[in-house]
Formats: C-alpha cells, sequence, structure tokens
C-alpha cells in the first residue's frame, strides 16, 4: 500500500470514530459559537469598529476551537495501545501523520463553517461577498493549525497533562500565521484585502508540513 | 536462516538500563518462548523487535531488514498488551483498516475470512466495544494473523484469555507453525510455552542468560530453567 493510501485510509478511519462519538467535535462547535455569541454581547461596538477586530476575533477563535480538535489527534489511539499498531504497520510514519492531520482540517473547517454564519450574524458583518477568498484564507490557515497542532498532539500523546501542554507549545508557533490570518481576514471583510500577503500563509504550511513529515518517526519512536 | 536477531541490545529509561546486552538470534521457522520475570525486559525486547521501540546500543533486524524498513514490518504480526483494536469501528471496519495498511491485496475479504476463523462473522457489523472481553480478545488476535505474517511477536498471548479465545490462538500458532512462520512469545505459562515452543530465551534483569533449543528437562520442569541459568546461579 502507498503512503497516500494509507493517509487516507487513517483520515477516513479519525473521521469516523470522531463522527460516532463527537468528543471533539461538539466541544469545538460549543464553544467557538459561544465566545463568538458572547463577545458580541459583552461589547457594544460600532460596524468600523466591528470591522476591526474581526479578523482578529474570527482567528482567536479558531485557533482555541482547533485546540480541542487537535489534542484528540494521537491521543484517540491511546485506549487499546492502537499507537503501537499503526507504528508498527508497514505505513510509512508521514502517511500516519498526514492522514491524521487531513482528518483534524476536514473537522476543523468544519467548525469554521458552522461558526462563520454565527459570527455574520451576530456582528451584522457580510461575508458572502467575499466567500471564495475568504475560504481561501481559511483553508491556508486551518492547515497551519492542523499540522503544527497534530505535530505537537503527537509530541505530547504520552504526557499526564496533554491537554495543558498542548496549547503552551501551539500558540508560541501559530503567532506569525495567526497574524497573517487575521490581517486577510480583517482585509477582505472591509474590502481592501491584499491577497499578496497570502505568502506568508503558504510558507507557514511549506516549512512546517516539511519539518513535520521528516521528524514524526523521531517523535514516534522513541 | 535468521529471522530475527538482536545484538548486545541495551535499552535505557532515564538512567535505568531494562536491557543489559541481550543477544537473541532466531531461526526462521521457530517458536522461541522469551520467558524471564517481571521486570526482565521481555516486553521491551520485543517492542524493538517489533520496531515500536529504538535500542540505546546495539543492532537489531528482522528477516535480514531494518526493523523500520517497510518491508520488514509489512511480514510481522504484533499481538501487545493492549488488544490494539477501534472500540468505535465495527470488527470489520477494523480488520479492513489493518488489512489496507498493512497492504494486503483485498482487505474486505482478508478481514471476513479473518472474522470466520475467530468465530465474529456472525458480529462483524457490531462496535468493538460492545463486544465481550473475550470476543475483543478474539478481534484482536484476529488483527495480528490478518495479513499472514512470517514473524509473529505476542506478548503474553495466553494471558486473561477465555477458553475459547485460548483455543482460537493456539489453532491459529499452529497453522502459522505449519505454514513456517517464525513465533516469538514472551510468556509467564511456562508449561503451554514449553509445548509449544522449539526454543527457549530466559532473560533476567535485562540479560540475555540462556538461549537455545528446548530440552526435554524443560518440558517436564519449566522451573528447572530458572534454578539452572536464573539469578541465583549468576
Amino acid at each position: 500500500m502507498n503512503g497516500l493510501a494509507a493517509a487516507f485510509a487513517i483520515a477516513r478511519k479519525d473521521l469516523r470514530t470522531e463522527w460516532r462519538t463527537k468528543e471533539s467535535l461538539n466541544a469545538s462547535v460549543s464553544f467557538a459559537i459561544v465566545i463568538l455569541v458572547l463577545f458580541s454581547f459583552a461589547f457594544d461596538l460600532d460596524r468600523e469598529e466591528r470591522l476591526a477586530i474581526s479578523g482578529g476575533l474570527l482567528w482567536l477563535v479558531y485557533a482555541f476551537a482547533g485546540a480541542l480538535i487537535v489534542n484528540r489527534s494521537f491521543a484517540r489511539e491511546l485506549p487499546n495501545d492502537c499507537l503501537d499498531i499503526l507504528i508498527a504497520s508497514p505505513a510509512p510514519p508521514w502517511a500516519v501523520f498526514i492522514g491524521k492531520a487531513a482528518a483534524c482540517f476536514f473537522l476543523l473547517l468544519l467548525v469554521e463553517l458552522i461558526s462563520l454564519p454565527v459570527f455574520g450574524l451576530f456582528y451584522n458583518i457580510r461575508w458572502i461577498g467575499s466567500f471564495f477568498s475568504l475560504l481561501l484564507v481559511i483553508a491556508l490557515a486551518t492547515w497551519g493549525i492542523t499540522v503544527v497542532g497534530t505535530a505537537f498532539s503527537a509530541v505530547t500523546v504520552n504526557v499526564r497533562l496533554r491537554e495543558l501542554m498542548l496549547p503552551v507549545l501551539l500558540y508560541p508557533l501559530l503567532i506569525p500565521l495567526l497574524i497573517g490570518a487575521m490581517e486577510l481576514t480583517t482585509g477582505l471583510l472591509n474590502g481592501n484585502a491584499v491577497l499578496s500577503d497570502i505568502r506568508l500563509l503558504i510558507v507557514f504550511d511549506v516549512v512546517y508540513t516539511s519539518l513535520a513529515i521528516m521528524l514524526i518517526e523521531f517523535i514516534l519512536v522513541i | 536462516m535468521v529471522a530475527a536477531s538482536a545484538d548486545r541490545v541495551w535499552k535505557y529509561f532515564g538512567d535505568y538500563p531494562a536491557l543489559r546486552g541481550a543477544t537473541i538470534e532466531v531461526r526462521q521457522g521457530a517458536c522461541v518462548a522469551l520467558i524471564g520475570r517481571n521486570g526482565a525486559g521481555k516486553t521491551t525486547l520485543l517492542r524493538i523487535l517489533a520496531s515500536l521501540s529504538k535500542p540505546s546500543k546495539g543492532e537489531v533486524t528482522l528477516l535480514g531488514l531494518s526493523t523500520r524498513s517497510p518491508e520488514a514490518r509489512r511480514r510481522i504480526g504484533y499481538l501487545g498488551h493492549g488488544i490494539g483494536v477501534y472500540d468505535d469501528l465495527s470488527a470489520f471496519e477494523n480488520l479492513t483498516l489493518f488489512g489496507q495498511l498493512a497492504g494486503v491485496s483485498d482487505p474486505k475479504e482478508a478481514a471476513n475470512k479473518a472474522l470466520e476463523r475467530v468465530g465474529l462473522i456472525r458480529v462483524k457489523e457490531g462496535l468493538a466495544r460492545e463486544f465481550s472481553r473475550g470476543m475483543r480478545q478474539r478481534l484482536a488476535i484476529a488483527r495480528a494473523f490478518l495479513h499472514d505474517p512470517d514473524l509473529l511477536l505476542l506478548d503474553e498471548p495466553f494471558t486473561s484469555l477465555d477458553d475459547r479465545a485460548i483455543a482460537v490462538l493456539q489453532e491459529l500458532l499452529a497453522a502459522a507453525r505449519a505454514r513456517g512462520s517464525t513465533i516469538v512469545m514472551s510468556t509467564h505459562q511456562l508449561r503451554e510455552a514449553m509445548e509449544l515452543a522449539t526454543d527457549v530465551a530466559l532473560l533476567e534483569r535485562g540479560r540475555m542468560v540462556f538461549a537455545g533449543p528446548s530440552t526435554p528437562e524443560m518440558v517436564l520442569d519449566p522451573g528447572w530453567l530458572y534454578r539452572t541459568y536464573g539469578e541465583q546461579q549468576a
């Protein structure tokens, strides 16, 4: 079996088990919607202020919701020692990693697409007109979050306090990605985005995906 | 031909050496009972052979290949302490997934055959978490034998199995041996192990103090090995 087919099988397995248990999806969707709704009541902002904070607010919510998703990525393999069976299988370690990152990507993308209309409704911001540009930014930044998050999920899988350790390790590395995504999103919602800034997201994704693929065997087999 | 070899293997956990220069050579077709007291290093050695852990020092090869080579991993079957199946997948989904990962040409057919062999075909659509303990153990056994591996690495395979699972495992082990597969199993059940084993390896505090063919003395009196080569003799 080639690596891509193994990655696809692992991603499908993760999505199937998540769909049956909804253990991280429910928590992540609830968190994103509650934070967006609470913030809309907590601050009395005019339209310009709302537009100015829109990108920052969205990406903070997505980053925290993403941590809830990626936290379960490798932890899902712990019951019954399933991680051992994945590592001992002929599937290349990079395929295991890519499969898990892809499953997290689709789950977080789903959370984001569910919470986007809630954001538009409660903040009275129209995003439909720039939906496809916004989707590109969301997809690139979400891949960055899930790649770094899945790698650290593997690093912390055997750590007792992994739910606390993961955000501590994850967020500092995500700072450049989140700043780029926040600026692009705010620009798109204001109608003055410079899409060439998307290069930062592309470079981040390429660098961290390559690093994770190169290092994952050393992380998993100790 | 050598199916598995560990040459002066050391493994440290922090400062503690779980293995201290353990050496073993397993010839193809052999059935090796890896015995030793709790903490002797049996699980550590099996995990290194199964490519789940790297030795701190020493060389390990499987079927003449590096333990981390995909070809070596394709040819091993591993049954560890955990059952290694997903609770939220059905028995059939579990085995199809592992068949795909093991590179089996028709994973669905292999899954059906394996479920038939362990007597779970009628409940193949049931989720693993809904199974009884004995059924889960049989599913784990089916998973380890699914791809007809050339080398089986079994960590205390008979521990806490029910009678039916023991019968299934013995049947599959006999079939594997008839096929020419090599078996390395750690165990505390000396009498059962001696009946199956062609070779015996005794680990004491991380050192391999005996490795060789099983003899009539061992079969008649499993404690003989400990008394002859065990710690008090060192």
